[in-house]
């Protein structure tokens, strides 16, 4: 072999290796472009900013939610390198299996990437906060995420503000990618139907990071970055007194406090009770506190006010009356004759015969059940069905029936029976007015909640309409924009009927049967009710609104299981219309002493295990 | 010393010129890759592109001086540079400065080096000179070939036991000049094959290569005109390819420290370690691969600038280039530096006296080597094995060495002319 070959063969090889050499660089970087991805991903970090949450006020403008700083131990696993893990340990206070099961479970979780951040310990303490923060550089991978969660300066309310709580995979799912495993969202409550406007926009910072995590600087100055916008203030229309108030009347009851300002709609107060703190619904514990209140044989966390149907007993029978009116079957001098009751319907003593509005004062059941018989069997009409029809939807007008579409998560519709519903137990044009006649009285076939009620209540204050109640009465400062909630609804009665009717709710508190209920200086219009419960004792029940010209507070009250409604509803009422009209309650202070301690949960025992 | 007949006109000004363009490259690829915007001064010495900047101005000062040394001093000296450097070497050894697990530093003051480096062009030397002695033939004299084999394989042996695995390799290169002096091809090309099998042998077990070695001979004997001595020939390269790859095997499970075997594991492709011993291979070819077609353009590299990519500066310059220069300014550099090859071995060739020739080729392998480890390394086609890119590479005494390696050539090949005339 030659020299020259020999060269030749050298210079064969160099080229043949810088042509190996472009091929691959080529490859890597015009073919494949997944590098841009990596190098993206290496440099950019993406930082989450979490909006703070909007507030939340009462009416009046106190302040009753907030937002409190919490630190969240986060983890890129992708970026764990020479970790002591005792001293880490140590720092947290977790035995090396802890950490290790710790690490297995994130590893389970759904969605689980070791590039992304993943909360690897809630809510640690500040102390450990601190802790940690002086030897972050020690544990690279992890850092703390500063986020915020609820604090209430009222244990009043829970069912109103609801709760915040960590997002499902299901809401992951819903917000197309917007929440992510750890964000917090509102679970019931004001905070979960307004999470839009509480919750605010989460911004982005994009920054440059080097190899081990530390921040170089913002990603072009920032031109990719978003800032995050604050979650909206909210004003509630709860009267943060009243509602408290109301909560301490039904401490030791079951029952609920509806309180609707007739004018607008607001609810000024939603009392359920047994109720929660709903303090017990942040932090760490949140999880387990849920779970006890689940468990719990009370049902503290039942939303009764919006949810729980009752029978609404006598009170039913001021809406007959109108109805009756607008039927044309029933005018303000029609007396009817009371021997103790309407053929199976019993009645109490009083003087006989009545017109309709001595009837209403002293809630007479024959004389509704005679009422109900001639709206029902209204001759005008070819059948009972279309009579009954009638009936329903001038019901229907009053909000029963339906979900009337407040503002907060869970309500219920009451019960109101279709003429259908009827045809199908006792077939087609073979019942009539006597087959339902308990309907009269607020019996049988009927179911209001008290949100319902407090509604209906609010419709004759107003002598015929009402505007959807809700929870909400500002947000931003400025007024709820939901159209639904500044629309009048006006019932199938003409404003002409409610006179009488409201003369006759006036002689309840001044000379009928909830005389106990009287405020002196303010005419109280209301009905008492005591609603036959076929679980246990009866429903105590009463509803009112006051003053009777320019009414500024319609209220439903019912004490589950405590007997007349002039017993316990109706004082209940009495104090929070007082509270609301004066400010004070403590004007009666033997009532108000006899409704606070009032106790009536051991009654209920033997009834409440019966049904769990 | 200085000779007064030296022409300096005769200095391949070409390659003068590849030389300071690649040592600009260099400096601002160093730059480039330590830059922060807050200190932008390229003459701060505090940082490594400023102490660069002064190691160039030694190397040019250095390199002056060589190109005014007489070119028979080079001749003259080769066996003390050479026995210099064993020296130092051996020193090395015994009071070194151990670095990242190497201990091949010698430390004085604050001026370290690696005497590694100065040995290469001592064994160049070293070699020329032996080679180009009075009736030496390297092709017949099988004495001459276990010489040669010596003279490479002493400092060879004495840096693997510094635990520089990178630099000892590179004395491998030599093996292109003795084949351009006699060593006959097959040796380079059985070579090949031997890699080759080692490669295989630690991908699949070796029962399978033994098998499949066997059934190819056993092919190759059958098409061929079978004779005695190839049939012997042929069984005999088997048995011997069985041997090695199972003692290759049996060294890989058994001798090897864990740390050797995942870095040969991750190069083969068997582990993925994307950030254990995988990381460095990954983040320069993330680096290189985020470069596109036309690069992210100077001082514009996020990879290399928030130290993505470790030993940026030494041993995985290659990535600024690319990531900085793209695809585009890749293909000039390889070019350029192929070039620069090719211009070394078209002036080695051209010389009249063997000891300038055989230094030449010994120059071209060097760099060759260290081009084809350090860039096929950067792009995860070799083994991660800590050789700088020479001329690019930070760090003084590695430019240092290349300087004078290229300048003694330079320098020889400068006097051709005068030599011409002299014989003439």
């Amino acid at each position: 072999m030659n020299s020259s070959v020999k060269q030749k063969t050298l210079l064969i090889i160099f080229i043949s290796v810088a042509f190996i050499y472009i091929v691959r660089l080529f490859y890597l970087q015009v073919v494949d472009t997944s590098y841009v991805f990596f190098a993206q991903n290496n440099v950019l970090q993406e930082q989450t900013i979490y909006p703070a949450r909007g507030l939340i006020y009462d009416r009046k403008g106190e302040l009753l939610v907030y937002n409190d700083a919490i630190y969240d131990l986060s983890v890129i696993p992708d970026q764990v390198r020479n970790l002591d893990t005792t001293e880490f340990c140590k720092v947290l206070n977790i035995s090396k299996e802890e950490f290790l099961s710790t690490f297995a479970r994130l590893k389970r979780q759904k969605g689980y990437s070791k590039w992304k951040p993943i909360v690897f310990q809630r809510q640690i303490t500040i102390p450990t906060y601190a802790a940690f923060q002086e030897k972050l550089f020690d544990f690279q991978g992890f850092f703390v995420e500063v986020r915020t969660d609820r604090k209430y300066k009222h244990s009043n309310a829970a069912h109103v503000m609801g709760y915040i709580g960590e997002v499902t995979d299901r809401d992951i799912e819903k917000s197309d990618g917007y929440y992510r495993m750890g964000d917090f969202m509102g679970i019931s409550g004001v905070e979960r139907i307004y999470e839009k406007e509480l919750g605010g926009i989460k911004g982005t910072r994009y920054v440059l990071v080097d190899s081990k995590n530390r921040t170089q600087g913002r990603y072009k100055n920032g031109e990719f970055d978003t800032a995050a916008i604050a979650g909206k203030d909210i004003h509630l229309s709860i009267d943060q007194e009243l509602q408290a108030l109301g909560e301490a009347l039904l401490q030791n009851k079951t029952g609920s406090v509806v309180a609707i300002e007739p004018r607008t709609g607001e609810v000024l107060a939603l009392v359920s009770s047994p109720s929660y703190d709903p303090n017990l619904m942040v932090g760490r514990e949140r999880g387990n506190r849920y779970m006890e209140l689940l468990k719990d044989p009370s049902k503290p966390l039942f939303n009764r006010p919006i949810s729980a149907p009752y029978p609404p007993g006598s009170i039913f029978k001021v809406i007959v009356g109108l109805m009756g009116q607008q039927e044309k079957v029933l005018f303000p001098n029609t007396s009817y004759g009371c021997n103790h009751g309407y053929l199976f319907v019993g009645c109490h003593p009083h003087g006989s015969p009545l017109a309709l509005r001595g009837a209403i004062a002293v809630s007479c059941n024959a004389y509704f059940c005679q009422v109900y018989r001639s709206i029902v069997n209204n001759p005008r009409y070819k059948h009972v069905e279309d009579a009954y029809t009638e009936f329903y939807k001038h019901a229907y007008s009053f909000g029963m029936g339906h979900a009337l579409g407040i503002d907060l998560f869970g309500e219920g519709q009451g019960v109101l029976k279709k003429a259908t519903y009827f045809d199908k137990i006792y077939g087609r044009h073979r019942w009539q007015a006597l087959t339902t006649i308990s309907m009269g009285i607020g019996q049988g076939e009927l179911g209001i909640t008290p949100l319902q009620m407090a509604n209906a209540t609010a419709a004759i204050a107003n002598r015929g309409y009402f505007y959807t109640p809700h929870i909400v009465k500002k947000i931003n400062n400025r007024a709820n924009p939901n159209p639904k909630y500044t629309t009048k609804n006006w019932t199938t009665i003409d404003t002409g009927y409610f006179p009488v009717v409201i003369e006759g709710m006036h002689d309840v508190i001044e000379n009928g049967t909830a005389r106990i209920a009287k405020i002196p200086g303010i005419e109280i219009c209301g009905k008492t009710g005591t609603a036959q419960n076929p679980h246990g004792k009866d429903h105590s029940i009463f509803f009112a609104f006051a003053p009777k010209n320019n009414p500024k507070i319609a209220i439903a009250v019912v004490v589950e299981n405590s007997g007349f409604g002039a017993t316990w509803a109706a004082p209940i009422a009495s104090l929070m219309m007082e509270q609301y009209l004066t400010g004070k309650h403590d004007t009666r202070k033997a009532l108000l002493e006899r409704m606070l301690n009032g106790n009536l949960t051991h009654r209920n025992d033997s009834a409440r295990f019966k049904t769990k | 010393m200085i000779a007064p007949d030296s022409k300096p006109s005769r200095i391949d000004w070409i390659t003068l010129v590849l030389y300071y363009f690649l040592v600009i490259v260099g400096l601002l690829c160093v730059y480039a890759s330590v830059y922060k915007e807050t200190n932008p001064n390229i003459w701060d010495t505090s940082e490594n592109y400023g102490r660069q900047l002064i190691w160039i101005g030694i190397s040019s000062f250095i390199g002056l001086m060589i190109l005014l040394i007489d070119e028979k001093f080079f001749f003259a000296f080769a066996y003390p540079i050479y026995g210099i450097s064993v020296l130092l070497l051996l020193a090395v050894l015994v009071a070194g400065t151990t670095v990242k697990g190497s201990s091949s530093w010698i430390e004085i003051g604050s001026f370290r080096m690696q005497p590694a480096e100065f040995a290469k062009f001592g064994s160049a030397l070293a070699l020329a000179r032996y080679l180009s002695g009075y009736n030496v033939q390297y092709e017949k004299d099988k004495k001459v070939q276990l010489i040669s084999a010596g003279i490479i394989l002493l400092p060879m042996i004495i840096i693997l036991l510094q635990n520089e695995t990178g630099s000892t390799l590179v004395f491998t290169s030599f093996i292109f000049v003795l084949y351009r002096e006699g060593l006959p091809g097959w040796i380079l090309f059985a070579g090949f094959v031997l890699v080759v099998l080692a490669v295989l042998a630690l991908l699949v077990s070796p029962v399978y290569i033994i098998i499949g070695l066997t059934l190819l001979a056993a092919l190759f004997l059958y098409f061929v005109r079978r004779t005695n001595q190839l049939i012997l020939i042929t069984v005999g390269a088997v048995i011997l390819a069985g041997l090695m790859v199972s003692s290759i095997d049996y060294v890989f499970e058994n001798v090897m420290q864990p740390h050797q075997r995942t870095r040969i594991n991750v190069l083969l492709g068997k582990e993925v370690d994307i950030k254990g011993a995988g990381y460095n291979v990954q983040q320069s070819k993330i680096a290189i691969g985020s470069g596109g077609l036309w690069g992210k353009g100077f001082l514009q590299g996020t990879q290399n600038k928030f130290r993505f990519v470790p030993e940026q500066s030494t041993d995985f310059i290659f990535c600024t280039i690319g990531e900085e220069f793209g695809f585009v300014g890749s293909l000039i550099f390889i070019g350029l530096y192929i070039f620069l090859l090719y211009r070394l071995l078209m002036m080695a060739e051209r010389q009249r006296q063997k000891f300038n020739r055989i230094y030449g080729y010994s120059v071209v392998s060097i760099l060759f080597f260290h081009f084809v480890i350090n860039v096929g390394m950067t792009l995860g086609i070799m083994p991660v094995i800590g050789i700088p890119l020479p001329f690019i590479s930070y760090g003084g005494s590695a430019l240092l060495s290349f300087t004078i390696l290229l300048f003694i050539f330079i320098r020889l090949d400068a006097n051709r002319v005068n030599e011409l005339r002299n014989f003439s």
